[in-house]
């Protein structure tokens, strides 16, 4: 007799648990979720000022031909890429082609004094710094959520319900090396 | 402790202020109906008042902080550079953007107040804008947005809007002891209401004593704590650190700042110089800017 009531508390208090920590656990999950999505409005401002960039250097640098069209691939990269982990590596790759965008417009003065290509590179610094911030907030949100993933025991039934770990949005090498403080 | 046990103590100590706020007043009208002969018809009404007045002070003491600083909303093209540190760091917080308040007043300072990350405001003084740089600019921002995030800036504009009516209220109950203190001289029970006379002089005196209390008790750890989590934020404790120098070595106290608001900016407002009444220079409203930098240094 006392032996089910043990076995009965046993298992309430087993469920209670669930119950609290998958709620808890949906809540991060649609955190990182919207963090994404946030990352994604930067991401979509970046590929809109691409075309505009293009055409600016185009003008003054017409024979360019190798760098325009890797700046437009990657470009198209990041509109097809779909996960987290793609997204970062697309977004790297178009901030590498741009570099040779502005190393080619470094050539040409008449272009570099040009107002409309100023106002289009600061812009462009601009989303990448959001990008940057963006990124951070939905990596802190991604360690948070995949923390409670991990612990016991929440590991033990996580698997059953279908819950996978996020992907982190990495940084290139270069831009770690930037944001790395001594703490 | 988390960010979210923060936020929830924050809700929960604004509720808890403003309950209190109700006691104290109703008990204060009690005393004084007693003194003045006039019975429960006096606490009656100040209860009903002071119940309006919490409620009011939840959902529009940000804007009456901000009127009474005089500050000025400013848009995207009156400085875009502010703007975008701001757009930024929001992003990075994962906070709605907040609307942009600038004060004209050489003395450099800022403030964030609004009843939720919904409504945050972040207000700079143009002394501010004058002497930091970026960096030092984007941990001052950074550690108002923290209390933007932490719900800090409900519970701060609350206790500074429901903090100064004590104080307004003790001003006028000590002058109308003052002046209305000749007519009670033949009741009866003379005895018990000298009694209560001097228990309403002794709450006059300590309403705004134990008023600067409750500032304290809100705004001295929230300042460490709102200082890490900048720091967290902008990945550059030095950018605060080298901000809150430059503010404390700047001598000018700030024009605008009164004993309701002082606690709500980034350093102490008065520069160590009393704020007006006796009792503000006792106590200090801000933990010392030098251990706030040591601190920061460390991290």
């Amino acid at each position: 007799m006392s032996l089910t009531i043990i076995l009965v508390a046993i298992i309430v208090i087993a469920l209670l648990y669930i119950w609290l920590t998958y709620n808890s656990l949906i809540t991060s999950k649609v955190r990182v979720s919207e963090a994404l999505s946030e990352i994604d409005v930067q991401l979509k401002r970046r590929t809109d000022l691409i075309p505009n960039l293009v055409e600016t250097v185009k003008g003054y640098a017409k024979h360019e031909k190798q760098v325009f069209e890797d700046v437009t691939k990657a470009r198209t990269g990041i509109m097809n890429a779909k996960t987290a982990g793609e997204k970062a590596q697309a977004n790297n790759a178009l901030t590498q082609t741009l570099k040779s965008l502005f190393a080619v417009a470094e050539n040409y003065p008449t272009l570099r004094a040009s107002e409309n290509f100023q106002q289009l590179q600061e812009e462009l610094s601009d989303t990448e710094n959001k990008i940057a911030y963006s990124r951070q907030f939905y990596n802190t949100n991604v360690m948070d959520y995949n923390t409670k993933l991990q612990v016991f025991p929440t590991v033990t039934y996580a698997q059953m319900f279908n819950f996978k770990p996020a992907e982190f949005f990495a940084a290139t090498e270069e831009e770690k090396q930037a944001v790395k403080v001594s703490f | 402790m988390n960010i979210y046990s923060v936020i929830s103590q924050n809700k929960w100590r604004t509720w808890l202020i403003m309950a209190l706020f109700v006691v104290f007043i109703t008990t204060i009208a009690y005393v004084y109906g007693k003194a003045d002969g006039s019975g429960l018809l006096f606490a009656g009404i100040a209860l009903v008042l002071a119940g309006i007045t919490s409620i009011g002070s939840y959902y529009y003491s940000d804007q009456l902080v901000v009127a009474t600083t005089g500050a000025q909303q400013i848009q995207k093209k009156d400085n875009p550079e502010l703007f975008r540190i701001v757009e930024n760091l929001a992003i990075g917080d994962g906070l709605p953007m907040p609307k942009i308040y600038i004060m004209d007043d050489p003395s450099p300072n800022a403030f964030a107040t609004g009843r939720d990350p919904k409504r945050g405001i972040v207000c700079v003084t143009t002394g501010l804008l004058q002497r930091l740089n970026k960096v030092e600019l984007e941990g001052v921002i950074a550690h108002e947005l923290s209390h933007v995030k932490d719900y800090d800036t409900r519970l701060m504009a609350i206790v500074a809007i429901l903090v100064g009516f004590i104080a307004i209220f003790a001003d006028i109950f000590m002058r109308s002891l003052w002046f209305g203190g000749e007519r009670r001289n033949n009741d009866r029970d003379n005895q018990a209401q000298t009694i209560f006379l001097i228990i309403g002089i002794v709450l006059a005196i300590l309403s705004p004593i134990i008023a600067t209390l409750i500032q304290l008790a809100v705004s001295r750890k929230r300042e460490f704590l709102a200082d890490a989590s900048g720091a967290l934020l902008t990945r550059y404790p030095e950018g605060l650190a080298s901000a809150l120098e430059k503010i404390s070595s700047d001598p000018r106290p700030l024009r605008k700042a009164s004993n309701a608001t002082a606690h709500l900016f980034i350093t102490n407002p008065f520069k160590g110089k009393s704020g007006g009444a006796w009792f503000a220079s006792l106590f200090d409203t801000h933990p010392p800017v030098e251990e706030r930098i040591k601190i920061l240094r460390s991290m």
